[in-house]
């Protein structure tokens, strides 16, 4: 199973047409994925609460959203969850790599890891976790719970999920 | 001329357009002048308008005026390149740059001192960017829409507030009947 062209394909079965991305290592396949769909329009944000802003429009343009992004983006992106897209009650499927977990290289990573769930938590935003391929089964069932609730809803995906990280 | 005596005078223009207005004392002035469904108020979350306003005229096709600020889109910047790589001819984006952070008592920006909005504005790729002065702003922003062109306008105007009531309408409300004027 190709993970990242899963991905892609729940995406557009779920009618998800304006996606937002800002870079991860791990995310460099989906997102390449997604950039060459026709039916995908592709806008990389220069930073996570600005591609918030962009899917927030999007939505109420008629579009269904998506952000892609690292999970250190969660402390870029509180305050903007908090009052735009909760305030609003706005849907925002959040496909996150989850760095700092097992087999990650970069000890930094790990600083913002163990924030990661407590600050979701704490949000009460609802949050998955994908740690094996096989998880990746969930992602359409998640896409459609995202849209029947309009909330923000986190998918952490590990290196585990995605292979390893380089050559850990 | 200060903002609210702008957005009096353009208040005609923006009345049959999708708007996005900035957060703070611009979303309670234009509410007090105009209220309309086709205002989206923001009530926070500093810096968004722009990319909001950009969304929604990259997902239909109606025109969209997002009324921003010097201040907001200081703290958002890296919200010029993405407007100038992903044009969309609905959109007009108008900072009032009145060279201060009017909603949190008027303390200077930088935008006020040596930094050029509009030159960032261009230099991020923009095409159509039109500085104006307070006074010149309907005329600029109504040859913006007769022009079908993604335009930034920046205009100079002087500091200061008219006093207005808090937006009090439940967020839902305002994003609900927002939405329904957009599908109208």
């Amino acid at each position: 199973m190709n993970i990242d062209k899963k991905i892609a394909d729940d995406l557009v079965a779920n009618d998800v047409s304006f996606v937002t991305t800002v870079p991860c290592k791990q995310l460099a396949g989906v997102i390449a994925e997604i950039d060459q769909r026709d039916d995908i329009f592709h806008i990389p944000a220069n930073k996570e609460d600005e591609g918030m802003g962009l899917c927030a429009g999007a939505w109420m343009g008629g579009k269904r959203p998506a952000i892609i992004m690292q999970n250190t983006a969660i402390g870029v992106t509180v305050n903007t969850l908090a009052t735009l897209i909760q305030y609003y009650r706005m849907p925002l499927p959040m496909l996150i790599s989850y760095r700092g977990e097992l087999r990650e290289p970069v000890a930094c990573q790990v600083e913002m890891a163990v924030h990661t769930k407590a600050i979701l938590a704490q949000m009460n935003i609802p949050t998955y976790h994908f740690h094996k391929r096989a998880d990746v089964e969930e992602f359409d069932n998640i896409l459609k719970y995202t849209f029947m609730c309009n909330k923000p809803v986190a998918i952490l995906t590990d290196a585990n999920f995605w292979g390893g990280y380089g050559d850990q | 001329m200060i903002r609210s005596e702008i957005l009096k005078e353009i208040a005609p223009i923006l009345r049959d357009q999708l708007v996005v207005c900035n957060i703070g004392i611009p979303s309670q002035e234009l509410h007090a002048i105009d209220d309309q469904p086709t205002n989206f108020y923001m009530l926070g979350t500093m810096g968004l308008a722009s990319s909001i306003g950009l969304g929604l005229a990259l997902a239909q096709p109606k025109p969209v005026i997002v009324i921003d600020g010097d201040g907001s889109i200081l703290t958002n910047l890296g919200t010029l390149p993405t407007i100038a790589n992903n044009v969309a001819d609905n959109y007009i984006l108008l900072i009032i740059d009145n060279g201060s952070y009017g909603s949190t008592g008027d303390q200077p920006t930088y935008a006020g001192r040596k930094t050029s909005l509009a030159k960032m504005a261009q230099a991020a790729g923009c095409d159509r960017v039109i500085e104006c002065a307070a006074a010149d702003t309907g005329r600029v922003l109504q040859e913006a829409l007769d022009a079908k062109q993604m335009t930034i306008i920046v205009s100079k105007c002087k500091s200061g507030n008219a006093k207005m009531p808090v937006i009090t309408m439940d967020p839902v409300v305002i994003r609900d009947r927002f939405m329904k004027a957009v599908s109208a």
